[in-house]
Order: structure tokens, then sequence, then C-alpha cells
């Protein structure tokens, strides 16, 4: 289902309900582009710490004579433990906002906090020692050296993190222990994708951004890469974001939002959430 | 070992072709440096152990005939530290198994001991005690054969002798030895022969004087006032004008080695570290770019800028080292080869061969400065390159229609050549730098063949235009030009001119020179002086023609006066008008027409030097006669100067340039390989979708072949001109007063580096080409850029 498609079913004022009548027990719908909490009390609450705090960030760039608003002004609030997930067309902002939020790139206009470090207005150095320090990535395309086998991939990370598990372990919490001195062109796309899983986990994140880490992969390889995020998101507490374009894994999110145009154009919160196991598309 | 240090190292494997090409060129740089400056300094070390050891003497000065008693007026003169005197002469030598004529050099071996100044090293044997008992130069008995004991003989002052061989020995005074009039060192025709003191001033009626004078002066001495005082008080018993270091002929073929040397160390390693630092330049720039992804990955997972920087650095670092150990291994077995070149020159008793660690330091620091300038851009690019957008395929290049794509419209050119032409146009810096590579490749070919050319016309002007003698037959004293008669009598003899040397101090304001002048009569063929044009040229009576290069030191020019001091006959001062400036490769020539010498003065028409053409087929009937010749003093045989010059200076130069001919073809190769794998790599998408449309292999690898060979072909202007730049600073950097390089750059020397630099563009882009034969295009188009 397309978030646009969704996007317009929602009548400003309603929420809660959808247009059809239908009480949408596992959906909460949200006043688009107008989220500052979510009320739901009941997966999360507010007694989770806030992890990201956006306030009426934009992100503009320039071609040429052509300016593209890729953000528009967009509040949002993360929670800590969170498991949420991006949905939204191709430009719709949401790699943007993953990458602000990751300090791989400044906004043009607004404010985002990452607990109680701002992070518009630091330095590139300081910016560096925000990645280093609190954030793991996951790409599409694994973005894994190909001259580094998958034990030293995840080595990059610890060599240079404060408190790093041991990359075999990192390994092993993603199913990777026998693959560890593969070269990534002996992986499968899933088995690269894991272990790009393993390094993002491997210094202990406080958040885990994933921008579309199923985008290349088939529905079965995909799945064992969302069980793996699952499992790091449960044991380890690490607020997690998922970008996609895949509208089937929103059901193992705690909350969804969608983007469009720059902007949030709904947030749901899902009240049961779905095993990845089930996920397919 | 650190993830990104393991990266780092198997970076360095998979580069390793390309590294390896450029350390090479570093590696030449390394060794060139190391072996200029590693033989610099044994040459310094050496000749200042060798002179200091053996108390080579700071001012020399001749006589005719000055007695003893003078000594001690001498010895007044402030400053002077050491003196000695002795009788030394010319010997016309018969030895046995040679038909030419040898010449020799005789010194006086003092009764009571040794020399005080220039001793000699006894090499083996033991020096002359009684009359008719010798030592020889080491040199001169290696030539010949000669071992203690042999017996040749000599016409020492008309008189023949025969001298029985003591020993042999190496003397700081001949360290070069080179006869009197001749371009090139014999050692088989002319030798140093040590005789006793009292047999020598007794077979040049010496007894109780002396003509030869040396001396060392105190560390508070002014050389400059030391020889006025000494030519005041030889003035008047034949002083020929004393002398320091510079003009004495062995010490200053040693000092322009060593200046060669320095020149050689100054300006052909700065070409290959630029190269080099052009090169790593090139590649980095290119991994940077295909590891884009890469480096935004890194950052994104906390790595900062600096150490970013610092990885590319490194790499270029890994390349450096790699440079700098073979250039290190390379400039030491040059260097000890190069040593083993000057033992053929030079006459050292031994070698101080030692390289100082400042040398490798500074070569080492170098190669390593070099690369790391030529890493640093691709470098700060991989520093400053933004995460978010590192990691997003790069944007389409901007293209804007100008002027030139109306142009390349209106022409209607093929799609593929409007791809290579766009592709100029757009990174016009890249394709400015590619440019610049190879042009510097055909620079280096250029600069390693001018002297081929600069050799041939160094022979020519020599040897086929001035002098055109068989042989110059060099008589012990003036003669009246009637002796002329007597030689055209002798057995063979085509052709006699006459000719004379005077010895000359020239002034002009307050610059001097010491010279030798040469007087030939006016219409004179065999013997002559050719002008800038090529055509032979005569001094006009009262004139002077000098050399381009003496003229320079005297600061003088056409139409300027000088006062030239013979040290000759009445030892006159005349003033000569300088009448014109020729070109010239050996000495410093100066030259007046001989009747008005003759005139100037006051006496009839003298000669002490014939000039001949002689019948090949009679030369045995005429050596045979030169022998028996009385007041003969030598013979120069200019067709072995000419071969001893073409086989000692032609080898080297043949040996060098080969060597430097194979390093341009490297450059060549390193720039142009590098080039097309970039542009590939940049483009293995876009040709893989013109395969796909249908374009045939050669089509498209028409567009990677075009690109690069456009490039090559528009950089070869700029080739010829760096080439003739860094021709010409070699040409100045070799020149001293004894040599002169010409350069010399036909047409042909263009076009045979222009040559052989396309030729190695194509072959380098042909073996990237294969690689579009084999390229997989499903998987290039899947492969994210």
């Amino acid at each position: 289902m397309s978030c646009q498609v969704y996007a317009h079913r929602v009548a400003p004022g309603l929420t809660g309900v959808n247009r059809r009548g239908r009480q949408a027990p596992s959906l909460r719908h949200v006043k688009a582009n107008r989220v500052t909490l979510c009320q739901s009390g009941k997966v999360m609450t507010n007694t989770h710490p806030i992890v990201f705090r956006t306030e009426d960030l934009s992100k503009v760039y320039e071609t040429g004579a052509l300016k593209v608003h890729a953000l528009a002004g967009v509040d949002l609030q993360l929670y800590s433990g969170e498991f949420t997930v991006l949905l939204g067309p191709s430009g719709s902002g949401k790699s943007t906002l993953l990458n602000i939020l990751g300090g791989l790139d400044h906004a043009s206009a607004g404010r985002v906090w990452f607990r109680d470090l701002e992070l518009t207005g630091l330095s590139e150095r300081a910016l560096t020692r925000y990645r280093r320090d609190h954030v793991g990535f996951v790409f599409q395309f694994y973005n894994l050296v190909a001259s580094l086998s998958a034990r030293e991939n995840v080595q990059l990370v610890t060599d240079v993190a404060i408190n790093p598990m041991d990359p075999d372990d990192a390994l092993g919490r993603v199913g990777l222990s026998p693959r560890a001195d593969h070269f990534p062109a002996e992986l499968s796309g899933g088995e690269q994708q894991r272990v790009a899983i393993a390094r993002a986990i491997a210094k202990r994140p406080e958040v885990l951004l994933c921008d579309e880490p199923t985008g290349a992969l088939d529905s079965k390889t995909g799945t064992a890469v969302l069980d793996a995020l699952k499992q790091i998101n449960e044991t380890m507490g690490t607020t997690t974001v998922v970008i996609t374009h895949n509208a089937a894994i929103r059901g193992m999110a705690h909350r969804v939002i969608c983007f469009a145009d720059g902007k949030i154009a709904d947030v749901t919160v899902n009240q049961t959430r779905i095993a990845p196991q089930d996920i397919s598309w | 070992m650190k993830a990104l240090d393991l990266k780092l190292m198997r970076d360095f494997q998979r580069l390793w072709v390309q590294a390896v090409a450029i350390a090479v060129v570093l590696a030449c740089g390394v060794a060139i440096l190391l072996t200029a400056f590693g033989m610099h300094r044994a040459l310094v070390d050496t000749r200042d152990a060798y002179y200091e050891r053996n108390r080579f003497a700071d001012i020399f000065a001749e006589a005719r005939r000055a007695p003893l008693s003078l000594l001690d007026e001498i010895r007044a003169i402030p400053g002077l530290r050491m003196l000695e005197v002795r009788v030394q002469g010319m010997a016309v030598l018969d030895l046995p198994g040679r038909d030419a004529v040898a010449m020799g050099r005789l010194l006086a071996w003092p009764e009571d001991g040794t020399p005080l100044l220039n001793l000699p090293i006894l090499r083996s044997g033991t020096p002359p005690e009684h009359p008719g008992e010798v030592m020889i130069s080491d040199a001169f008995a290696k030539a010949n054969g000669f071992v203690p004991g042999d017996v040749f003989s000599a016409n020492i002052n008309g008189k023949a002798r025969e001298l029985t061989i003591t020993g042999t020995a190496v003397s700081p005074e001949f360290i070069y030895t080179i006869g009197p009039g001749a371009l090139m060192p014999d050692n088989a025709g002319f030798g140093i022969l040590w005789l006793t003191q009292a047999d020598i001033a007794s077979a040049f009626d010496m007894v109780g004087a002396f003509n030869h004078l040396a001396l060392r002066l105190g560390i508070d001495a002014v050389p400059a006032d030391v020889i006025e005082a000494l030519d005041q008080l030889l003035d008047p018993y034949g002083g020929r004008g004393a002398y320091g270091r510079d003009s004495q002929i062995s010490d200053a073929f040693v000092a322009a080695e060593i200046d060669q040397l320095r020149a050689m160390a100054m300006v052909v390693p700065p070409v290959f570290f630029a190269i080099a630092a052009f090169l790593v330049g090139m590649v980095m720039s290119r991994i940077v770019t295909l590891e884009r992804a890469e480096i935004g990955l890194l950052k994104a997972l906390g790595y900062g800028d600096g150490q970013i920087a610092l990885h590319y650095l490194i790499l270029a670092g890994m390349i450096a080292g790699l440079g700098v150990a073979l250039g290190w291994v390379a400039g030491s077995i040059l260097a000890r080869a190069m040593a083993g070149q000057y033992a053929q020159f030079f006459d050292f008793p031994y070698l101080i061969f030692h390289v100082p660690g400042w040398v490798y330091a500074m070569s080492a620091l170098a190669g390593l400065a070099s690369t790391l300038v030529g890493a640093l851009r691709a470098a700060l690019m991989a520093a400053r390159l933004p995460p978010a957008i590192a990691m997003q395929p790069p944007a389409p290049p901007v293209f804007r229609k100008t002027c030139i794509d109306r142009a390349m419209a209106a022409l209607r050119l093929r799609q593929t050549t409007t791809m290579v032409l766009r592709s100029l146009i757009r990174w016009p810096l890249r394709s400015a730098l590619t440019g610049v590579g190879l042009g510097a490749a055909t620079a280096s070919v250029i600069a390693a063949g001018f002297m081929f050319g600069a050799l041939d016309r160094i022979i020519d002007l020599a040897f086929n235009q001035t002098y055109r003698q068989d042989a110059a037959i060099l008589l012990s004293a003036e003669l009246s030009i009637s002796a002329l008669a007597d030689i055209r009598r002798l057995p063979g003899v085509m052709q006699a001119e006459a000719q004379q040397f005077h010895p000359a101090t020239l002034r002009r304001g307050p610059r001097e020179k010491r010279v030798s002048i040469e007087a030939r009569p006016y219409g004179a063929e065999l013997s002559r002086v050719i002008g800038a044009d090529g055509t032979a040229i005569e001094p006009p009576p009262g004139g002077i023609l000098l050399s381009e290069r003496l003229a320079a030191q005297l600061e003088a020019g056409v139409g300027d006066r000088l006062w030239v001091s013979f040290h000759t006959g009445q030892r006159e001062t005349h003033e000569m008008v300088v009448a014109g400036l020729i070109e010239q490769y050996f000495g410093l020539g100066a030259y007046v027409e001989m009747g008005h010498l003759d005139h100037l003065f006051r006496r009839s028409p003298q000669m002490s030097v014939a000039n001949i053409l002689y019948d090949p087929a009679m030369l045995p009937d005429l050596q045979r006669a030169l022998h028996a010749t009385p007041l003969l003093g030598g013979v120069i045989e200019m067709t072995e100067n000419r071969q001893s010059f073409q086989e000692t200076i032609s080898e080297n130069v043949v040996v060098v340039n080969g060597v430097y001919a194979v390093i341009a073809v490297l450059i060549t190769i390193g720039v142009a390989y590098n080039a097309a794998r970039i542009q590939l790599s940049e483009r293995a998408r876009e040709l893989a979708s013109l395969r796909i449309i249908g374009f045939s292999r050669a089509e498209v690898s028409l567009v990677l072949i075009g690109e690069t060979m456009l490039i090559a072909l528009v950089a070869q202007p700029l080739g010829w001109l760096m080439g003739a730049l860094i021709a010409a600073a070699l040409a100045r950097g070799f020149s001293s007063d004894i040599y002169a390089i010409p350069l010399v750059l036909a047409p042909a020397d263009f076009a045979r580096a222009s040559l052989v630099v396309l030729g190695a563009s194509l072959a380098s882009v042909l073996i990237v080409r294969r690689r579009i034969d084999r390229m997989d295009l499903v998987a290039v188009m899947k492969t994210r850029e």
C-alpha cells in the first residue's frame, strides 16, 4: 500500500477512524504534518525518553536555478527503544531526514536534537564524533569495503568505537559466525547486509539508522535481515529507524511515519506488530 | 592490525602494477640524486683528502729559466707557507712496440728525498736515484704494459737517451692527464716521467736554476696578491704568469666534473620527482573517485576527515616507500658503477666512496614529499567529500551548450566524436593535466636524446670543420717559417701549414683570463676558426677572435678592446680589438692572425706547430722520419683524438641516454595507461550502454582511444617546449671552462620524441581497450556507480 494513497484517505481531524468508517485497531492516525507527540501510551509511552527531536526541519538542494525542497518543515520525536519505519515514495525526504539525524548532512533550516545535544550547528569534527559514538548505519547497498573480510569490515567500527563488542560477537548476533573470514564478493546479498548490520551494532549504538536495508534483497533474505534488526532492537534496546519503499514492512514497527513531498503525511502507531517471518513481498 | 590499515595493504596489493610504475619513476629520481650527490661527494672528498695528504700546491708558476738565488725573494712573499721549485721539460719518446710518436712530461725528483709539494704516491718499484733512471705515471705504464726494469728511449732536448723504469706512481698534479694540444687523454701516447734532479737539470741546461714553481699558501694569504708578486719576481726570467688551481689543467678537469655532477643532481631528479608526483596525483584522484562510496561509509562510521586524508596519504607514502627503496638499491649500484667509470678518466690512488646518510635521507624526503604533494589534492578531495553525498551515485556532470557545441553540430560529427570532445571540454583541468603528463614524457625523450645531436655537432665542428689536419707536429722551440719546407719534405706529407701557440693573459677592466692564443696564417685551410654561421672566419690584423664562453667571462663583446699580455718571446702586452665571437665546445679559444703577430713582435715569420695532411699508406715511413727529426716536441694525431673522443664520451652518453629513453617510455605508459584506466572506470556504464544500443566494439573503443590520443596529440607542442627547456638547462649545467655542450635540437628529434610518446600512448590505451572487449555488459549495468 502506497503512502500517498494512504495519506489522502485521511481526512483532517478524523484521527483514529478511516474513511471507510472501519475502526482501525492496529493503526492510529495522527493529523498529517503535525506530529508533536505520539499520544498512544500503549506502545511508546512518555516514560520513554526522547532520543531525536526536530523542529521545523528543512533541507533545500540547489541544482543550478532549480531549488528542491527535500524537507519542508518536519517536526518529529523519536523515543528510546522505538522501532520506527519511515515510509514514502522516492524523493519524499525520508533519506534526507535520516542523513540529518545521522549527522551525515546539514539541515538548511530548523533544529534537531539528539537527546540534549543539538546537532544543527555542530562542526564537522563534532558530527564525526557524534556518528562514531552514537550512530549505527545500514545502507541499501551494504557499502561493505570490498577489500576487507566480514570480520574486518566489522572491525572498521570496533577500531574506533569507545565500548565496542567483539567483532565475532556482532557477527554471531546476525548468524554469520561461520562466514567471518569471507570477503564481500564471496557473500550473498542477504549475508552482506547482515555483515553491514553486525558492523552497525558492533559499537553498541544508541540509534540504528537503516536506509532501505532490504531494498536490494528478495523476500526470503530480506526477512532474515529484518529479523536481525528486530532482534537487535529488542535485545539491545537500540532505537531503530528503517526507511523503506516497502509497505509490507510497516507491520513490524512500533510506529510508521509516512512521508510525502518533504513533509510528514501521516503517522500511525501499530497496536500489534507482525513478526518479520510473516512479512513477504 | 587495524581494519583501515588492512584496507590500505589490500588497496596497495590491488594497485601494485600502477604503484610499481610510479615507484620506478620515483626510483629513477632517487637513484640519480643518490648517484650524482654520492659521486659528487666522493670526488670532492677524495680530491680534498688527496690534495691535503699529498700537499697539492695552491699556486703554480713557470718561467724560462730562473736562478735558484731568487728563492729568498720569493720566500719573502707574504702569505706563503711552503715553496718548491723544480726543473721540468718535454721529451719525445720512442716506445718499444709503438710506431707513433709518444710524448712525455719530465719532472725532477729531488735527490735528497721526496718532493715537498705535489707528492706522488708510489704504486710500484722505487723512485729514480741515478741518471738514466725514470719513474713513470701509473696510467702510462699500464697503457703501454711497462713494469720496473723496462727500458725505452727518449729524445730529451735534442739528445737521445735510454731510460730505465724504476717505478710507477700517481700524483695529485696529474689526476687527469692530457698532453699538450690534445683534446682527449691518451695514456699510451702521453706520460709523466720523473727523473733525478741532477739528470734533468743537466739535460735541459738548468743547473742552479728552475723553470717550475709550486707553493702552498697560509690561510690568511690573498692568492691574487701572491700571484702578482710572483709575476713581478719571475718576469725578468721569462715568467709565464703564475696561476691558481683553477688554471691547473688536472684540477680544472676534476672541478668541471664535480660541477657537472652537481648540475645533474640539480636538474635531473626534480624532473622525475615532478612526474612521479603527477602520476601519484592522477592515480590517487582515480582511487578517491572510485572509492567515493567507501569514503562516505567511513565517514558515516565515524572516521574523521583527517583520518581519511591520512589514509590516502599513507597509500601514496607506500608508493613513495617502494620508490625510495628501489632508488636506494639502484642508486647504490649505479654509484659504484659510476665510480668505476671515473677510474677510467681520473687517476686517484684511492676513492673515498661514502654516500653520507643525509644524502639517503634527503633523497627519501624528496621522494616522499613529491608523492605526498601529488596525493594531497586527492586526499583533500576525500576529506572534503560530504558523507551523505559521497554515498549517493555521483550526479551526472553538467553539460552546457557552448559555441564549440554549435560548431560541432554544424560539422555534423558522429555522436561518439561529440562524446570525446565534450568530455575534454567538460573536464578541462583533467584533460590539461593528462596533457602535461604526456608532454612531460615527450620532454624527457627530447632531453634524453639531445646529447646525441650535441655530440654529432661537437664532433662535426671539431674534427670536420675546425681541426681538419691529420696530425699536428709540435716543435720544441719557435723556428723560422722556413722549417715548413723541411716538414713538407717528410715522407707522406701532402700539405703543411704553420701555426703558433702563445700562452697569454687577456685583460678587460678588472677581468682577466689565462688562455692559449692560437695564431695561424691568413687563409689557413687545415686548422680553421668556424663562425656562428658555420663558415670559416679569419681574424683580421690587429683583431682577436674569442670563443663565446671566453668572451662572456671577460664580459667582452665585438668591438671591445682587450689588453693581451703574451707570456712568450719578449712577453709584450698589446691592445687588441675583439673582432668576432665563435661557438666552440672545447676549451676557451682565442685566435689571431699569425703574420700580424710576427709584425707586432717585430720578428721574422716563425712557427711552433705544423699542421699536416699525410698519405695514410706512408704513415710508418712518416713516423720513422719524425722520430729522427731534431727539435720535435711531439705529435698530436687528430684521428686518434677523434676515435678516443667517440669511444669514451659517446659510449657513456649512449648508455646514460639509453636509460633515460627507457624511463621516458615508462613515464608515457604510466601517464597514458592511467589516463585511459581512469576514463574507463568513469565511463564504464556509458560505454556499456553504447554497446547495448548496438555500437560495435571498435566504435566504443574509439571513444576511449580518441580522447587519450587527442590529448596526446595536443600535448606534443607543449612537450617540445618543455623538452627544449630541460635540454637547455642540462646543456648549461654541463658546460665548464673545458667543455660546452651545444643545444642541438633538430626537427627530427622532436618528431622522434612525439612518435615514441604517441606510440606508447596508443599501446597503453590498447591495453585498456582489451578491458572493453571483455566487459560483461549486464554486470556493468547492474553495478551501482
